[in-house]
């Protein structure tokens, strides 16, 4: 018999009124402002526009308040609100080789034209908690020293001369769009790509770990990490020609990997790609390694089982909205669906009972 | 021809430069400069997106990265003259500001405002980013040799 059973509306309105209060915290306690969220806790607000797929610095600080610091909660925020606007086209590709470089860093080449930039960095830092900032503390203007208006080349361009390492070649095909067309096997390198810069970090970082750790090793070098600030050139039907629309701030890793050669290619250096939004070094790192691993059927290597190398494993388990979509709607009423399985296990355990009396009597 | 296409990168590059100009600077330099012109909305101010779009490897295949919020809007002026303006954030404000301006440009203002909108911004731009380039080549790292015990 199946009960349609309505209610709850008074408790769930009263949770969500508690759930305002508790965001809130102690009013004695002075609430955080959007810009403070924007400028003082920057990553967070970077990893919520990188996972949410939407470059908004305000945006993402409104959803991390509203979430009360709940980054997956906050990336959801955005992935819904994402969905409201129109769209008008598509950039040009960025062009990272032109990038106003925060950092550049290489852990291959030790001299390398443009040097190695250190910029805002955690590295090197003792990872010592430091009781100055909890006081109020004001910090001086960091050193400056004249800058060479020097390119900044790709690593990968020195390598290249040589040979040595495998081409990226130019080449002006459309991108197939998850956000329009459902994810669907097999993924190309473009598809792979998306699907890898908006997944979740700590998924991310897991499984570039195991590459490391030798599930489909492939030895991976940091050729160079840079963050900085690149321009966004928009196309405008309306006046024929494209225009700069604003500068975003991404993290690009190029991995150079060890690399024997197979049975088509010959033994060179191979790379793995990741680019992400904002600064966003772990994530980039991370997927550069995973998006290096998913390469191994294109560079003729073996498939050897490891989860790394599966990409339906991968980009179908990579999203955190898919994943915690699913993950906490079980949480949510299956009165009915249980109460057929109860029925079932008491029918199976009555049915056991009858055959062991059959069988002690006989 | 040659005119057109030098009036096209002109334009180009006074767009963009409104474009990336930080949240109402470029309202108030044009408040400062002249009163804003009569004007009717060819398309009042919208929000939206544009999906960005990188290189799998730099310089290899398009893939999408990820999209930006953008604002647009176009204006036309009472001796007809139509300004665009396209820029990241949902600044409606900044937006019209901006098209005023891409309007003024091609008018007999262009030398007022050129002097008092733009020759500033590209000034204050050109400050902030050197700024932040000289706090990244004070961390340029040195090296140096040590002494090795064999000399």
């Amino acid at each position: 018999m199946y009960v349609a059973v309505k209610g709850g509306e008074r408790a769930i309105e009263n949770a969500h009124a508690w759930l305002a209060e508790e965001r809130r915290g102690d009013p004695s306690v002075q609430e955080l402002s959007l810009d403070q969220i924007r400028e003082q806790l920057a990553l967070a607000v970077n990893r919520v526009m990188a996972e949410g797929s939407l470059y908004d610095p305000d945006l993402a600080a409104l959803a991390i308040k509203q979430a009360r610091g709940d980054l997956i909660e906050a990336i959801f925020l955005i992935r819904a609100y994402r969905t409201t606007l129109p769209r008008f086209g598509a950039s040009a590709p960025i062009d990272t080789g032109a990038m106003a470089c925060d950092r550049r860093i290489s852990a291959t080449f030790k001299d390398l034209p443009g040097g190695q930039i250190l910029g805002p960095t955690f590295d090197y830092t003792h990872r010592l908690l430091d009781f100055k900032l909890a006081a109020d503390g004001e910090v001086p203007e960091a050193p400056m020293r004249a800058a060479e208006a020097d390119d900044v080349p790709h690593v990968t361009d020195f390598l290249n001369r040589e040979g040595l390492i495998e081409e990226a070649p130019q080449d002006d095909t459309p991108p197939p769009d998850l956000t329009r067309e459902p994810l669907e096997m097999p993924a190309d390198h473009a598809l792979r790509l998306q699907a890898l810069t908006r997944a979740d970090e700590g998924f991310t970082l897991g499984l570039a770990y195991s590459t490391q750790r030798g599930y489909a090793r492939n030895h991976a070098f940091v050729g160079e990490l840079r963050i900085g600030s690149v321009p966004v050139e928009l196309d405008i039907p309306e006046l024929g020609f494209a225009v700069e629309i604003g500068e975003i701030t991404v993290t690009e890793c190029e991995t150079v990997n060890q690399f024997k050669g197979s049975k088509t290619e010959p033994p060179q250096f191979t790379r793995g790609y990741g680019l992400v939004f904002g600064q966003t070094e772990r994530k980039a790192i991370s997927m550069a390694l995973v998006d290096r691993a998913l390469r191994w059927e294109e560079l003729g290597e073996d498939f050897v089982g490891a989860p790394a190398q599966d990409t339906e494993f991968v980009l179908y388990h990579a999203d955190n909205i898919q994943a915690t979509g699913f993950l906490e709607h079980i949480k949510l009423p299956h009165y009915v669906d249980f109460q057929a399985e109860l029925e079932l296990v008491r029918k199976l355990r009555r049915d056991a009972g009858a055959r062991d009396m059959q069988e002690a009597a006989e | 021809m040659s005119d057109t296409s030098t009036d096209t990168a002109r334009r180009k590059a006074w767009m963009g430069q409104l474009a990336k100009a930080p949240h109402g600077r470029v309202a108030a330099l044009l408040d400062q400069a002249v009163d804003r012109p009569a004007f009717t909305w060819l398309r009042a101010p919208e929000i939206g997106s544009t999906m960005v779009r990188g290189r799998a490897g730099g310089t290899g295949a398009p893939f999408n990265l990820g999209e930006m919020t953008i604002t647009r809007c176009a204006l036309t002026l009472a001796d007809g003259t139509v300004g665009h303006a396209y820029l990241q954030g949902r600044r409606k404000s900044d937006a019209e500001a901006a098209a005023l301006v891409d309007a003024l440009m091609q008018t007999d203002l262009a030398a007022t405002v050129e002097s008092a909108v733009l020759a500033p911004l590209a000034e204050e731009t050109k400050a902030a980013k050197a700024a932040r380039a000289a706090k990244a080549a004070a961390t340029k790292v040195d090296f140096f040799t040590m002494v090795r015990g064999e000399d």
